[in-house]
């Protein structure tokens, strides 16, 4: 039996119409430009499933494009966003496509820089605002984002995965969880902690000198 | 804790509390916050829930796919010539729904109440309530904690969700809530609050989701509206001390099992019921 709080029933206050095709998809939009980072000048969504062809009815585009933007599911601005994105110069473009056996609300967010390369993220909205967060740049992940995560990448060596606890330990931070996969010498890691991330543990671990890329994520609050 | 309404309904009476009661003391374990926070936070959904059942009375609000709106305030202008017929209280409460399902199409800020669908239901139900009998501000936050036990109840037992169990879970859990919830605000017992919410699923039980091209829009506003009038009736059916012959465990539970013999066709798909209708075809072809 899952357990459901008072505000699980009563919340989110968001911006309508539906809790997963709108609210969820802002949250998505906001934790893929989180991951993605920096001055993207175009993004691409590319949309599969329901997202796809409803997209238009249900704001799925004006909450993914305000989430890129930084706003949360409740931001009134969600409506706007479009006009929004235009006036701050950033392009914006919608695909209808088959991501292959991925959940019908699934989207590929294509962000486009003119001094890197492209970067993509992938997320499904799963339900009452509830989304997971399932590749970032070909790299396998899963988490949901409702818990302070840190995203990282790193030329594996030996100790490198107790360095990393060991600076999160110091700070009397709790691990909640961790995930690590490995493509050759390079891992990922997803870590989930108990208390909010603090620029400190990410400037801390990324002085490691193994680390190639690490983002903090905190949670969108509900 | 609890996860059935016979466990809620024993930890009302060996504290002698009121469901409200009940629901915020395991909320302040569950969630280790503080009295003042938590009726905070109720306050911020209260807000918000006044105002999405107030702002589409008086101008009318348009979905963002265009294809609904502007019904809140046909019927808040009607209500208002006096010559309604089932009277200004019924009528000013499906105003109230109707508003809040036309903010929520037209992306404005609403509070899932348990869901985006069903939210027109219990503000309404409040508001009206508290019209009604000169209520206070904490009363209201008092019901929405109710209404949340309830809900807590059915989500756990049973779903909440239209794609899981059709409307009957949605608009029926909001109604449960709801008809609890008032029974409480104009002092009825633990038990006639569980008549009221047992009444409310059982007056809607098998009720299909078939939203129209797929959109919360059509026939989702209209069941907000009669959604909040199937919570009134049910407070008064329980209220007059009719009392529900199956306990509200059992009906959470056949809800739950009536959802599940549902075909898929009439879960959110939008492949049957007035979805599926010729007219409701030629909207999803023109829509998407
Ligand atoms: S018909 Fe379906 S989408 Fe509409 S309110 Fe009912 S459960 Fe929600």
């Amino acid at each position: 039996m899952k357990d459901y709080g008072v505000f699980d029933i009563l919340g989110p206050v968001m911006i309508g119409p539906s809790s997963s095709h709108t609210a969820g998809a802002a949250r998505i939009g906001k934790i893929s430009s989180e991951i993605a980072k920096g001055f993207f000048h175009k993004v691409t969504f590319n949309l599969h499933g329901s997202f796809a062809k409803t997209y238009k009815g249900h704001g799925t585009d004006r909450a993914l494009v305000a989430g890129v933007l930084g706003m949360e599911p409740s931001d009134e601005r969600i409506k706007d966003s479009l006009n929004i994105a235009k006036e701050k110069g950033i392009l914006i473009e919608f695909i209808e496509t088959d991501l292959g056996y991925v959940h019908p609300n699934t989207v590929k967010v294509d962000f486009h820089y003119k001094d890197r390369d492209d970067f993509y993220v992938i997320g499904s909205s799963i339900g009452g605002g509830n989304i997971i967060i399932t590749n970032i740049n070909g790299n396998e992940v899963e988490f949901s984002g409702d818990y302070p995560t840190i995203l990282l990448k790193y030329k594996d060596q030996k100790g490198s995965i107790s360095k990393i606890s060991s600076i999160i330990s110091n700070e009397d931070i709790n691990i909640a969880t961790m995930k690590v996969s490995r493509e050759g010498d390079i891992a990922t890691m997803v870590m989930e902690i108990d208390s909010p991330i603090e620029d400190k543990i990410i400037d801390n671990i990324s002085s490691l000198n193994e680390i190639i890329y690490i983002t903090g994520i905190n949670p969108i609050t509900r | 804790m609890f996860n059935k309404a016979t466990e809620l309904l024993n930890l009302c009476k060996e504290q002698n509390k009121k469901i409200s009661e009940i629901v915020m003391e395991k909320e302040m374990k569950h969630s280790k916050i503080s009295y003042e926070e938590l009726i905070d936070k109720m306050n911020d959904i209260l807000n918000t829930m006044v105002s999405s059942a107030n702002s589409a009375l008086d101008k009318e609000v348009i979905s963002v796919s265009k294809i609904s709106g502007g019904n809140a305030k046909k019927m808040e202008t009607y209500k208002n010539k006096g010559n309604t017929i089932s009277g200004n209280l019924i009528n000013s409460a499906m105003a109230r729904a109707l508003s809040t399902s036309e903010v929520n199409a037209a992306m404005g800020r609403i509070v899932a109440a348990p869901t985006a669908g069903a939210s027109g239901i219990l503000p309404s139900a409040l508001l009206t309530t508290r019209e009604r009998f000169n209520l206070s501000n904490e009363d209201m936050i008092h019901g929405l904690f109710t209404a949340a036990g309830i809900g807590e109840i059915i989500a756990k037992n049973a779903t909440i969700s239209g794609a899981e169990g059709g409307c009957q879970a949605e608009c029926g859990a909001a109604s449960a809530m709801a008809a609890a919830a008032i029974v409480e605000l104009v002092g009825g017992s633990v038990e006639t609050s569980l008549h009221a919410a047992s009444f409310a699923i059982i007056n809607i039980l098998g009720l299909v989701c078939d939203p129209i091209a797929g959109l919360v829009e059509f026939p989702c506003a209209l069941r907000n509206a009669s959604g909040v009038a199937n919570a009134l009736i049910s407070a008064d059916l329980a209220m007059a001390g009719i009392e529900s012959m199956i306990p509200f465990d059992e009906v959470v539970e056949a809800m739950y099992k009536v959802g599940k013999a549902m075909p898929e066709s009439l879960r959110e798909t939008a492949l049957g019921g007035v979805a599926a209708t010729p007219t409701g075809e030629e909207f999803k072809k023109k829509n998407l």
